[in-house]
């Protein structure tokens, strides 16, 4: 028994070695498969708010861009609003508001912080519990798709992010309706590739890659990118796709948060297929 | 005693601000980044108590981890070289021991002393870091090279921190 503790003493430094390297570990295992951790990340209050007030002063710099694309899309939304459009044949057009029932919700919100370096790249964004957040919403720019909600806090939330190994986004090619996935992949920040697209396809350099609205996150038709280059390996039925993003995510500021409206009752609905087997 | 507490207390935020809302910014060629955050454990007095050189990598990686969402990987890492650090020092321990109230920077041990200090944790940390980071050994070769050009900025970083902290007047 002396000995025992003996060589407990002789090697403490070992031991406590040992110890807070097995907590280390274990933060890392159960941070990479569920992002447990909600007190130690970045939507916490301390360093969310911190990452706030250093945001606050990066605007500045960036006010005359944002003004720029702001007015943009302003004129954008002007010449899609009713009154821009002329009747044509005088008073016996009906406008079937009935018809339609709204499915997605926009919410603004500003990332104030945001990665591209690492594997897995996350965006804090200035919006949280409080403002109606939850976690599986989909974030979009003006430019095109973001990410999806992953962590929400109070006033913050963190978003996966596209540059995300696991993150992957259904897309289809707008022209010949084909869907397949975008993936990223550590390397460069603008590339992704687009994978799952059969051989038989015809492609063209500069093809547009929308969202396919299959997701439930991401209405239907938002930009992704543009294909840059794509061969066909030998033997292989799947094209090699690489897909240029229309975001510059070094550059995010002013995205939206979406919510959809009937996302529970698809998924409701989709329920029912897997009980039923 | 109480001073140095606080001056260390100072530095050590000065270096997680530092690294989380700057360095970690800089991204050179996509994806080297530099880590400055270690010099905190490698400046630390010779005498601090080994177990407390342990507590204050596990602290330092922690909060740097609260800074990139990446829970465990920073922690992990620095545990790690603040454990190597004490085998370090006595491997390249200078004849005669380490003086009383010294630390280890350039002007007290002289340029080659703390150049092979301070590189052999930094690649130990580094290679420690991006390997835990990638966890595939498919992509052995390219974690290779990314953890070796941070390990250059990261160097060139700490010699510069030297090079401000020198003072040659007072050295006799």
């Amino acid at each position: 028994m002396r000995n025992l503790i003996q060589f407990f003493t002789k090697n403490s430094y070992v031991f406590i070695f040992l110890f807070l390297l097995t907590i280390s570990f274990v933060l890392l295992v159960k941070n990479n498969n569920y992002q447990n951790s909600k007190v130690l990340n970045s939507s916490n209050f301390l360093i969310g708010n911190l990452y706030l007030t250093v945001d606050n002063i990066y605007d500045y710099f960036e006010l005359k861009e944002v003004n720029k694309k702001l007015a943009a899309q302003n004129a954008h939304l002007q010449s899609t609003n009713i009154r821009s459009f002329e009747k044509i044949f005088g008073t016996t057009v009906i406008i079937e508001d009935t018809s339609y029932s709204q499915k997605y919700i926009y919410l603004s919100a500003k990332a104030i912080n945001s990665t591209t370096n690492n594997r897995e790249n996350y965006i804090t964004l200035d919006k949280g519990a409080l403002n109606g957040i939850k976690a599986g919403m989909g974030v979009v720019s003006p430019d095109g798709v973001v990410g999806t909600v992953k962590n929400v806090s109070q006033n913050f939330c963190s978003v996966m992010s596209v540059l995300h190994e696991k993150n992957a986004v259904s897309a289809k090619i707008k022209k010949s309706g084909y869907i397949g996935s975008i993936v990223w992949k550590l390397g460069d920040y603008r590339i992704a590739q687009l994978k799952d697209i059969p051989n038989h396809v015809k492609l063209q350099i500069g093809d547009t890659i929308i969202t396919s609205g299959y997701s439930m996150v991401y209405p239907k038709g938002i930009l992704i990118g543009r294909v840059k280059e794509f061969d066909l390996p030998e033997g292989e039925n799947f094209f090699n796709i690489k897909v240029e993003f229309s975001v510059d995510y070094k550059k995010l500021s002013h995205v939206y948060i979406i919510k959809s409206l009937m996302k529970e009752e698809q998924q409701k609905l989709e329920a029912l297929n897997v009980i039923e087997k | 005693m109480i001073s140095i507490i606080v001056k260390q207390v100072v530095i050590f935020f000065i270096l997680v601000l530092f690294q989380g809302l700057i360095l970690n910014n800089i991204e050179l060629g996509g994806y080297i980044v530099p880590f400055l955050y270690i010099i905190f454990i490698l400046a630390l007095p010779f005498e601090t108590p080994k177990w407390l050189v342990l507590f204050l990598g596990f602290i330092l990686g922690l909060t740097i981890d609260s800074f990139t969402n990446t829970l465990g990987m920073h922690t992990s890492a620095t545990v790690f070289m603040a454990f190597c650090r004490a085998y370090v020092l006595k491997l390249i321990e200078p004849r005669g021991g380490y003086e009383f109230n010294t630390k280890p920077n350039v002007q007290m041990m002289g340029l080659s002393w703390y150049f092979l200090y301070a590189t052999v944790l930094v690649v130990l940390h580094h290679f420690f870091l991006f390997y835990i980071e990638s966890f595939k050994i498919s992509q052995f070769f390219y974690t290779f090279g990314r953890a070796i050009a941070s390990v250059f900025f990261t160097m060139v970083l700490v010699l510069t921190v030297q090079l401000f902290n020198y003072k040659p007047s007072t050295k006799e």
